[in-house]
């Protein structure tokens, strides 16, 4: 940063840091230049939304209905466009990182210099895994998982505002990186000594982000864990619970054990690189190396914090569409504490080449294969279950069978690299990037879309688009493997990872094939955003009841989309797939006799808190104390004065319960007999 | 049963009353310091790792008091047991009394802070503060977080003292205090873990 | 058990709502409580300060074993921990963290010690010689 000619201490008591040179759309180089045009796009982008809300007068039922809604399922549906957008965001990376390798052989540089094309590559992987693939993730299981168990809401509504709104501002801070001073460059999670070495806001922006939506994922782990311990409907025992609840319930279990390690971790990075203590530096006795231990004693629970719920939603879209219970469901359930336990053994695979002996080394590449055979059960409990069944292959199972072709490989490409001197060939290389967007595309981003695909009528009360769902899985399954095949290809070869230019033109076709399959990918997500268009278009069209699917849990025992309330009276369970029993045993539901119903009230404090958070955030980023101070105070004084609303409910009386009840969207919910 | 009228069906699948909600608050803050747990853990992994990398700087046995740690100690300790006769009070429903043992449990646990940043002042005036060494930043980053929480516990007894005095034992109220005596039990019960790992087992290593 | 109790003391109105965790100890407890803590607190302080045994790592084994003893001690008689409170969860969700704790301390300290005395014999020496 360049120091500031005028008043330099009133400037940079006010600014910090900051200056007009942070502004990278300023500058006049190539890079300068592409900044300003995304800067002008986003700018006029935003004011037309902007314009357009004010202008239908929006503000107050956005405020009013969403911002600070408690609902657990409008703050899914929040979730689920954070991490839409992010995902635009993030693959445009990946589109530039594809570009920039298709071309940049030999004298040609390409069109990113390194230090662009570092950040970029840092801003992907961050992006992905924790604002689209958790975002995602936490999303589905908000919207889902108190519908499944039969309850009215989480246990803590007002803490799963707050966390959005951290989320939210932790995606904020890492946008804001790309117009106000420059992003990290030091990869997705942060290795010293790059981390601690390099000047300037980028890595304090990577810091704070993560920091942000770290409490709230944690906030977020801890409030599932009570809602499926507390709040099942009556006579759901743990062995009757869905098991896309059960593996919820693992997933939260593991944040609460590895997010305050991730938080703990970045918090000594911080240390070192504001007050100069040595955690991680190479002098002073500090360990470059107990980052990278720690960090993934975070990162590998990880990626089974993203994939468990994953093959909870495979698990119910399986039954669903082969017209049978699942098969294996206690080995199913017994499968998913296996992994949670073990997934807390196995971080080491990541740095097996850091100079560990040979007795360690061992140990952790025997836990990584046994880890695969728990997984292992799963893929089978699932073949099992098709088999003999009536498969249906719409959207949602489409992706699904996609997912069992391309997980597999990937999951057996891990098995690969968990023999420790086999990783010493592959460590660093383009074989471990194919590996590991193998089983987060095939596996994570598959199950999303599944996901979407299947619980979408039950959310807005109609289906998707059938064609443009279809178009969108063969362009991502297509594009997936032309983009990855030649990685793995590469990576056998030898060729390391997060390289913005390469000398030997015979690598050029791989990587040409590779921007290609991008190029698919695009085409996949661009259907996926036509198909949701096309879609409301022909909502009337397309319009359901609240079971669609023939479904068998209790989320399609309401209407679609259910009321505030979920269920007008609370069920009761006798069976595993409870709704599939009610509808075997005849039952209709019943349209008088309602109750008054207790719910918890809309706050504020949610937006307030997380909104002053990401002040105090962007304070520290930038060395303007007096803000960082100011707004931290702030929090606190906003979250005792939270503390003192004692009056956070209402009841909805039965009178609306009664209105709601004969008016919703119901059709074949209300036929309930065997369809 | 399946066959009959379909309000058998209603009855049987439907709860017609609405049931009793359980509150998930204290399990809740239960699960919260089980995560606090993993935080104070890693920072033990970091002082077990770092603890002895003192970089020609000061050892544990040369700066680290244990007369004053143990002074520190017996604060917490008893400040923990007045906590609880707060409890003990408030199951008996004697407001005056919670109030008074909230106070002494709050003034031990400012006693314990106070101590603390002396001795903090005082190591940092000796030359061996938290960028000396990597043993000395492990050393302060895990004490200081203890102390961090001990003081959010303060505020948080500052507050809920102002409630409890305006508001009386309601029931939200005696939630908080048993949310509030868990923190503080847990915090007794980590720095039985640094008391015996940072300082004892540290002037030994 | 606890569902019975809390429905009962729905009634009370005030009493309700703790019904689920009405374990807050007795005086009794606390005092036997605070008596073992003591006494699991004088002895590594004395073993430390009056330099009772040659050997330092015996002590050290001795002080961090009498400290898990009093973690569990501070459990059961403070933070009142049994099998029943919560159903269970409780007792679940603190086993399943310290088995992760031990897990996280315990590697962590196996795999940064086996690096280090492969890969950082210089600093050794360093640390030694100053």
């Amino acid at each position: 940063m360049l120091e500031p000619t005028t008043h330099p201490a009133a400037r940079s008591f006010l600014f910090g840091r900051l200056t007009l040179d942070s502004l990278p759309f300023l500058q006049p180089d190539l890079e300068g230049r592409i900044v300003l045009v995304t800067f002008i796009a986003v700018c006029l982008g935003g004011l037309a939304i902007l314009g357009l809300i004010t202008k239908k007068r929006l503000w107050g039922y956005l405020w009013n209905e969403w911002f600070t809604s408690v609902d657990h399922k409008k703050l899914g549906i929040m979730y689920m466009i954070l991490g839409t957008v992010m995902l635009l965001r993030g693959f445009a990376d990946a589109l530039m990182m594809r570009a920039q390798q298709a071309i940049a052989f030999g004298p040609n540089m390409g069109y990113l210099p390194p230090e662009h094309y570092d950040q970029i590559f840092t801003a992907h992987g961050s992006i992905m895994i924790f604002f689209v693939a958790m975002a995602y993730i936490v999303g589905l299981i908000n919207y889902v998982m108190p519908l499944q168990i039969g309850s009215r809401d989480v246990a803590f509504p007002f803490l799963n505002n707050l966390s959005f709104w951290f989320t939210f501002w932790g995606a904020i801070t890492f946008m804001v990186s790309l117009f106000v001073g420059s992003f990290s460059t030091a990869g997705w999670l942060g290795y010293p000594p790059v981390s601690e070495l390099q000047q300037g806001p980028g890595v304090d922006y990577y810091i704070w982000g993560l920091q942000l939506s770290g409490v709230g994922t944690l906030l977020s782990g801890v409030n599932f864990v009570v809602t499926i311990i507390k709040m099942r409907a009556p006579g759901m025992t743990m062995m009757k619970m869905p098991v896309f609840t059960w593996t919820s319930l693992c997933t939260s279990g593991l944040i609460i054990a590895t997010f305050p390690v991730l938080t703990a971790t970045l918090f000594l990075l911080s240390l070192d690189r504001y007050i100069g203590t040595h955690f991680f530096t190479s002098d002073f006795g500090g360990n470059v190396m107990m980052y990278i231990n720690l960090i993934w004693v975070w990162g590998h629970p990880e990626v089974y914090i993203l994939i468990l719920p994953i093959f909870g939603i495979y698990s119910e879209i399986v039954p669903t569409f082969s017209g049978k219970p699942l098969f294996g469901y206690s080995s199913m359930v017994y499968a998913t504490c296996a992994i949670m336990i073990l997934s807390y053994l196995v971080w080491l695979h990541h740095f097996f080449t850091m100079g560990s002996g040979a007795d360690v080394n061992s140990f952790f590449s025997l836990t990584t294969m046994i880890i695969s055979i728990p997984t292992g059960v799963k893929i089978f409990n699932w073949l099992f279950t098709m088999y003999r069944g009536r498969v249906q292959f719409t959207v949602p199972m489409l992706w699904t069978m996609g997912f069992l072709f391309t997980f597999t490989i990937g999951g057996m490409t891990g098995v690969m690299l968990s023999v420790a001197p086999a990783d010493f060939l592959l460590h660093n290389s383009l074989f471990l990037i194919a590996h590991f967007h193998n089983v987060i595309i095939g596996g994570v981003v598959f199950g999303v879309f599944a996901g979407v695909n299947y619980w979408f009528p039950k959310a807005f009360g109609f289906k998707l688009d059938e064609s443009w769902g279809r178009a969108s899985f063969w362009f991502w399954q297509i594009g997936f493997w032309l983009a990855f095949g030649p990685l793995y290809i590469m990576g056998l070869m030898g060729v390391t990872r997060r390289l913005s230019h390469f000398d030997n033109p015979a690598l050029q076709p791989y990587f040409i094939v590779a921007a290609v399959g991008a190029g698919l990918i695009a085409l996949g997500i661009a259907s996926f955003i036509i198909q949701i268009g096309v879609s409301i278009l022909r909502r009337k069209q397309y319009a359901v009841g609240g079971d669609p699917w023939n479904g068998r849990t209790l989320e399609w025992a309401t209407s679609s989309p259910p009321p505030a309330y979920n269920f007008a009276f609370v069920p009761n369970v006798h069976e595993r797939d409870a709704w599939m029993d009610m509808k075997r045993h005849g039952y209709r539901r019943p349209l008088e006799g309602f109750n008054d119903i207790h719910m918890p009230s809309n706050t504020a404090s949610g937006v307030i808190i997380g909104t002053l958070s990401f002040l105090c955030c962007f304070g520290l980023i930038w060395y303007i104390w007096w803000l960082a101070v100011a707004s931290f105070v702030g929090v606190i004084v906003a979250s005792i004065a939270h503390t003192f609303n004692y009056h956070r409910d209402y009841h909805i009386p039965k009178a609306e319960v009664d209105s709601f009840e004969h008016s919703g969207n119901w059709q074949d919910a209300a036929q309930g007999a065997n369809a | 049963m399946s066959s009959t009228a379909v309000d058998t069906a209603q009855s049987r699948f439907l709860c017609l009353e609405e049931p009793h909600a359980h509150n998930g608050t204290l399990l809740g803050f239960w699960i919260y310091l089980m995560s606090d747990c993993f935080i104070f853990a890693s920072l033990f992994a970091c002082y077990a790792v770092l603890g002895t990398n003192t970089a020609g700087g000061p050892s544990a046995a040369q700066v680290l008091d244990l007369h004053g740690l143990a002074i520190n100690t017996a604060l917490l300790l008893v400040s923990s047991v007045t906590f609880g006769f707060a409890m003990l009070e408030m199951s008996r429903r004697r407001k005056g009394a919670v109030l008074a043992w909230l106070a002494v449990s709050g003034l031990l646990a400012a006693g314990f802070v106070t101590l603390e940043i002396r001795e903090f002042l005082g190591m940092i005036a000796e030359g061996a503060g938290p960028g000396r060494s990597a043993f000395l930043s492990s050393f302060f980053t895990l004490v200081g977080t203890h102390g961090l929480h001990v003081s959010v516990g303060i505020l948080w007894l500052i507050v809920l003292m102002v409630q409890v005095g305006k508001f009386g034992l309601s029931e939200a109220n005696i939630r908080r205090l048993q949310c509030l005596s868990m923190f503080w039990h847990f915090l007794d019960l980590v720095w039985v873990g640094v008391f015996s790992f940072v300082y004892l087992s540290g002037v030994l290593r | 058990m606890s569902h019975s109790t809390s429905h009962e003391h729905a009634s009370h109105g005030q009493e309700h709502g703790h019904g689920e965790h009405a374990n807050h100890g007795s005086l009794r407890s606390y005092l036997t409580g605070f008596v073992l803590a003591a006494i699991l607190t004088v002895i590594p302080f004395w073993l430390v300060m009056g330099h009772v045994f040659q050997s330092h790592w015996l002590t050290i084994t001795i002080v961090l074993a009498l400290a898990i003893v009093q973690i569990l001690v501070h459990v059961i008689y403070f933070l009142h921990l049994d099998t029943r409170s919560e159903g269970g969860w409780n007792m679940l969700s603190f086993i399943f963290t310290m088995v992760l704790v031990v897990i996280v301390l315990g590697a962590s300290i196996w795999v940064m010690y086996n690096e280090n005395s492969l890969m950082m014999p210089m600093s050794q020496q360093a640390n030694q010689g100053t």
